[in-house]
């Protein structure tokens, strides 16, 4: 068997494991769907009757995609807790005892933590058309605005596998699921960066979930309630290009972690 | 060829040496204990072997393969049983061995039947279709060490198997290690009891602050101690001397105490308290208490590193 025939399915074991996970204990997933569900609501009945479009329009299409961006960028403190609980466990280190490829446990890792967000993204749109979204634009574009936000799930998670393996102090995981809220909110994800004062309103734009955002609301053909601006010009461009920097840093980060972990 | 063999092992972790020149040579087929207490470079020593740690210096030979060039192969060669059950929780006890089998490289068919056959040889059958959640302390440690064997390692390492264990687990651990040898694989345990090397291991290696403090079969580092003592207690001071007297020679009198205490000899510390007790019986001298005491590991160590510590304050006081 070669190298990468044997790591492929090393890694389809992990995954299958992963898979199983979900399907004996539920309630992780369960919970992060209504986690989101329960954004979409606050956001839009509670803050949303106050929240004023920029240029006028209603507010539900614009934060659907959103909210939409903001869960796959959660999915990171989801993904570094079981990546922990693995560490502290031993089971990481058993698997680093065996002979098979650094790649194979944190890649089974992404592909079952990415079939989950698949499930998530699903669901939530379902609700959303439930209470009045509506997807403008064709079935390919809103087709390729679902693969930017896995594509940006694919990036988050691997950002939980590195950080997963590597904070190993106590309350690492707590700071990461605090930080993730000024992370997340300090974009376009809920408001208009156009609506923020200068500075504030320039690193929001900047923000990686910013342009996924923008990005899905071009192709779902909601309104990007952006004017002007690299975010207003090229979000499909920075929707491609971030994540794709994310993975070329963490990727190789974890694989070496994993291995470097004693 | 010896399945494992370091030379001159050293590693450093911040601000503490764990590993100070590790010299080992683990014979085939045999039980091997690493005996220390907490912080003397045991884990450390298992973790460096397993290819887990990169060693700072120092040369480690795991069935013949050295542990820094060739990982890989040492990995095929060994089972890894880590301090904590490394087992997944959420998974049946049999899944749990299939998926460690996979990964070792088992076609799904030879991994299932392995794994019915590790859950028969440790009584865990029942238990195999279960959670592993719903497994009590000493079932969880079986299974682990189980996925431990799936591939029939030629070294097994368990990293204080018993820690943590009630007496029941402990044996039903110690029964399985002994049937794990019994089948030809060598075993290396670190332990922080000296009685579990003592019913365990035909060789015992104890470590102290990272290197090798003493060596040899469990029997011959007993007697270097002296071994089991008995200790009786007066029920007042005028007894002493009467019992003394009807101990021999070799009794040490603590007066302040009301202690008397003989040395168990060769014959072992429970066949000297029935001596104790008959010859005291004979003699007509009730005694308040008659207690057979152990060396226990702190003694061990005591007695290892006390030339070194006095050595330390020559040094000092120069």
């Amino acid at each position: 068997m070669t190298a990468l025939t044997s790591t492929l399915r090393q890694t389809w074991v992990i995954t299958l494991r992963d898979l199983k996970h979900w399907q004996r204990e539920p309630w992780g997933p369960v919970f992060g769907i209504l986690f989101a569900i329960m954004m979409l609501l606050i956001f839009g009945y509670l803050f949303g009757g106050a929240i004023e479009m920029p240029g006028g329009g209603s507010y539900l299409p614009y934060l659907l995609p959103g909210v939409l961006a903001l869960t796959m960028m959660f999915g990171i403190d989801g993904t570094m807790a079981v990546v922990t609980e693995d560490t502290k466990r031993g089971v990481t280190n058993r698997f680093r005892s065996l002979p098979m490829s650094g790649l194979a446990v944190p890649l089974g890792r992404a592909i079952a933590d990415l079939g989950n967000s698949a499930v998530q993204l699903g669901v939530l749109m379902l609700g959303g058309l439930l209470i009045g979204w509506r997807i403008e634009g064709t079935f390919l574009e809103a087709a390729a605005a679902v693969g930017l936000l896995l594509w940006l799930r694919l990036a988050m998670l691997w950002l939980g596998i590195f950080l997963g393996l590597t904070l190993r102090m106590e309350g690492a995981l707590t700071m990461v699921q605090v930080l993730v809220w000024p992370l997340g909110f300090c974009s376009s994800l809920f408001v208009s960066p156009e609506t923020m004062p200068g500075w504030l309103g320039f690193i929001a734009a900047w923000n990686p979930v910013s342009a996924t955002a923008t990005a899905c609301r071009d192709l779902f053909g909601n309104p990007t309630g952006i004017t002007s601006g690299v975010l207003a010009d090229h979000a499909t461009l920075l929707a491609l290009a971030w994540p794709a920097v994310l993975l070329a840093i963490f990727v190789p980060l974890s694989v070496r972690a994993f291995r470097r972990l004693g | 060829m010896s399945p494992l063999s370091a030379r001159g092992v050293r590693k450093r972790y911040r601000d503490t040496q764990a590993l100070d020149g590790l010299d080992l040579e683990v014979g085939a087929g045999t039980v091997h204990a690493l005996l220390g207490p907490n912080g003397a470079g045991k884990s450390t020593a298992v973790n460096v072997f397993a290819t887990l740690t990169r060693p700072d210096a120092g040369e480690v030979r795991v069935g013949g393969h050295d542990v820094v060039r060739h990982p890989a192969r040492v990995r095929s060669t060994i089972g890894l049983v880590g301090q904590s059950a490394a087992l997944d929780e959420a998974l049946h006890g049999r899944e749990n061995l299939v998926m460690f089998g996979r990964l070792h490289g088992l076609s799904k068919a030879d991994a299932v039947r392995r794994a019915g056959d590790l859950l028969d040889a440790f009584g865990l059958t029942d238990a195999g279709d279960r959670k592993v959640s719903g497994y009590s302390g000493g079932m969880r440690r079986r299974l682990d060490i189980a996925a431990g064997l799936v591939t029939r390692p030629r070294i097994l390492f368990l990293d204080e198997p018993t820690t943590g264990l009630d007496p029941r687990g402990r044996h039903e651990v110690w029964e399985m290690v002994r049937q794990v040898v019994a089948d030809g694989t060598t075993v290396l345990l670190t332990t922080q009891y000296l009685d579990e090397a003592d019913q365990l291991a035909g060789m015992v290696t104890v470590l102290g602050a990272g290197r090798v403090i003493a060596e040899g079969t469990p029997s011959a580092l007993k007697s270097d101690l002296g071994g089991d003592r008995v200790i009786i207690t007066a029920t007042g001071p005028d007894d002493l001397a009467r019992i003394a007297g009807v101990l021999g020679s070799a009794a040490v009198v603590d007066p302040d105490r009301l202690e008397v205490t003989v040395e168990a000899g060769a014959a072992g510390g429970g066949a000297a308290v029935v001596e104790v007790v008959r010859s005291l019986d004979s003699a007509g001298i009730t005694v308040d208490d008659v207690l057979l005491r152990r060396p226990t590991l702190d003694e061990v160590f005591l007695h290892l590193t006390a030339p070194e510590t006095e050595h330390h304050h020559e040094g000092a006081a120069r």
